[in-house]
């Protein structure tokens, strides 16, 4: 997963996790395939079926904002979502997201000038993000979260840890 | 406070920096003997939340391979999203929590109707003041009103705090709010939380601890303190706290004895007494005491910001975010078809009386239902005691079974699409309720039971 490709959809400020997957939705539907169905439903009905694997989310200040429910990130992981690239990210959304293997990169310059459709390369390894107007750098993942996205999660984290 | 800087100015020759809150309660749930700003420390909480989420937790749990949780004692689980079940999918959902309750040996459950998790997790004195408390709950800020440091997590953070004990948390800044004299008459805690997070946006504090102080603070009544760390989650806070006060204290304490007692009692077989014998109180109060944990003076914030209480005025939170505040006189022509007072924000026994004073006498306006959910079963006693229940129903209301009721859009009291509900949550997002096509304002108990029998959004004064 070091360097993710795709297009990018984009979106704006304080995205919240009841748009991102309806509240509705969380007690009642498990399945995998369900719950990608569901996701950006009442924000964008067209992203589930345009969006290709590898696929970029770029947003603005406070992506995820709001409930702690972690399908908001599962429902982004299902449909193949490489990358979320965001000003800033609501807190228990980016753990999930990083929990669930799915990289939060916070890049204020890169989430404000990428275009929607715009091809955007993240380079894991050298935290970079890379789209048509240029290239820009993020900060390193702290080693704890690092070593739960090389394991591919938290759960494989743990259970690694269990094992050893 | 005491024992904390005890420890510190023993370990070495130099005076300890001043610390925050946050420093001292990261630093005992990490078991150090202090914590930088910052620092990423594996933290182990006293007490670990969920809900009607728990059956899901526990499927990613099984995928470990264990038998039994770590330490069952300090997980607590409460049925309140979706109760009593109302579909065949949310009954099985809580049937799969039981057997888990069972096979865990969970002591702290709390069955349907018992009340929301965070006010039950209260009023038994589960969580303590000093104490980590994490949640998959996202409004888990809520228990700094005792100042305990609750945080909201994901569901697979809380299976791994199943199996492990121990979750990475980073040290947050400390932003502090000071609020100076007394707010107006008609103006509440919950004005002031939605005048913050409008002035401060809906990102305005976010990862950080948020810090409340002032006179106004220590002003408020108890119940009114709940209000602002549970609302902190609108604002992307970490956690919030308020220092507790002697009053606090003795909530807490009364509390713990009570629980303690009837524990003691159902261990002899007894029927539970109605209160705890004076000797538990004292003990209890001890222990809490020794737990205290405040921000030293000169502690380093990342923020300061202040309010007089005479500026705060009566606000709306309008659709569709918490900070796209309004002042009340300026939506006041907004028809309601629906007015909701509940939640763990503001469904608490002072929310219900002031209500019941508003709406005493009068009948609710005809085209609005007015929508009263209790937040525990405790307050529901109350509240009938005082007659308030009596003089709701006389004024059109519909009671609800203590519990979340439709705050999130999953349970009894659902709006159409096209309807505006006035609301005493915390939360208005597009679809919180059940439809993306309603709109949700949020405002004090006050103005909801004025809307009630307006049927528009409306001042108590109007009423007057
Ligand atoms: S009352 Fe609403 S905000 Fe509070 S715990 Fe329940 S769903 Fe969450």
């Amino acid at each position: 997963m070091d360097v993710i490709r795709g297009r990018a959809w984009k979106y704006g400020d304080n995205v919240n996790t009841d748009v991102i997957y309806p509240g509705k939705y969380t007690y009642t539907v498990s399945g995998r395939e369900e719950i990608a169905r569901h996701a950006l439903e009442d924000l964008d009905p067209a992203f589930v079926t345009g969006m290709q694997p590898g696929d970029v989310i770029v947003a603005g200040r406070n992506w995820g904002c709001g409930s702690s429910r972690e399908q908001a990130a599962t429902c982004l992981v299902y449909n193949g979502v490489g990358a979320i690239v965001a000003e800033s990210f609501g807190r228990i959304f980016y753990r999930n997201a990083l929990n669930n293997g799915l990289p939060a990169i916070v890049c204020p310059e890169a989430a404000r000038v990428i275009q929607p459709g715009d091809a955007v390369e993240v380079d894991i390894t050298s935290c970079v993000v890379r789209c048509p107007a240029g290239e820009f750098s993020f900060p390193p993942f702290s080693p704890s979260i690092m070593h739960i996205i090389e394991a591919g999660g938290l759960i494989a984290y743990v259970k690694r840890s269990l094992e050893a | 406070m005491n024992t904390t800087e005890a420890r510190h100015s023993s370990s070495g020759g130099q005076p300890p920096s001043p610390q925050t809150f946050a420093q001292k309660a990261l630093a005992r749930a990490a078991g150090l003997d202090s914590v930088q700003i910052g620092q990423v420390v594996d933290a182990q909480p006293d007490v670990i939340l969920s809900h009607d989420n728990t059956a899901a937790i526990r499927r990613i749990w099984q995928e470990f391979g264990q038998a039994r949780v770590l330490r069952p004692e300090r997980l607590a689980i409460t049925l309140d999203h979706a109760v009593p079940a109302p579909t065949t999918k949310h009954a099985q959902n809580h049937a799969e929590i039981r057997e888990f309750v069972r096979e865990q040996g969970i002591a702290h459950f709390f069955e349907v109707g018992r009340g929301i998790c965070h006010q039950v997790l209260s009023e038994e004195a589960v969580v303590l003041p000093g104490q980590l408390i994490l949640g998959a709950d996202s409004h888990t800020t809520h228990y700094g009103w005792m100042g305990a440091f609750g945080a909201g997590i994901g569901r697979s953070e809380v299976a791994a705090l199943w199996a492990t004990g121990q979750l990475w948390l980073r040290v947050p800044e400390t932003m502090r709010i000071e609020l100076d004299g007394e707010l107006p008459p008609w103006v509440t805690a919950k004005d002031f939380a939605l005048r913050v997070i409008g002035d401060l946006g809906a990102d305005g504090g976010l990862y950080a601890m948020i810090e409340f102080g002032g006179s106004g603070i220590e002003a408020l009544p108890l119940e009114a303190r709940m209000i602002l760390p549970n609302m902190m989650a609108e604002f992307g806070a970490k956690s919030a706290f308020i220092a507790p006060n002697a009053a606090v204290v003795e909530y807490v304490a009364a509390r713990l004895g009570r629980r303690r007692s009837r524990a003691e009692a159902a261990q002899r077989g007894e029927r539970r007494p109605q209160d705890a014998p004076a000797q538990m109180v004292d003990e209890a109060r001890a222990e809490i005491e020794a737990l205290l944990l405040d921000s030293d003076d000169g502690a380093p914030y990342a923020a300061v910001h202040r309010y007089a209480a005479r500026d705060i005025e009566p606000t709306v939170a309008c659709p569709h975010t918490v900070d796209n505040v309004r002042l009340l006189s300026e939506v006041s022509d907004v028809r309601v078809q629906q007015a909701f007072l509940g939640t763990c924000t503001n469904g608490r026994l002072s929310d219900l009386a002031v209500a019941a004073q508003i709406v005493q006498g009068r009948r609710t306006a005809s085209g609005t239902r007015f929508l009263v959910i209790p937040a525990s079963a405790e307050v529901l006693q109350d509240a009938l005691r005082l007659g308030y229940i009596q003089t709701l129903v006389e004024a059109g209301a519909v009671i609800g079974v203590p519990g979340c009721g439709p705050c999130m859009g999953n349970h009894m009291g659902i709006p159409a699409p096209g309807e505006t509900t006035i609301s005493s949550a915390n939360r208005n997002f597009r679809g919180r309720m059940g439809t993306p096509d309603s709109d949700v304002y949020l405002a004090s108990p006050a103005v909801v039971a004025a809307s009630a029998i307006m049927g528009r959004i409306a001042d108590p004064r109007e009423l007057e």
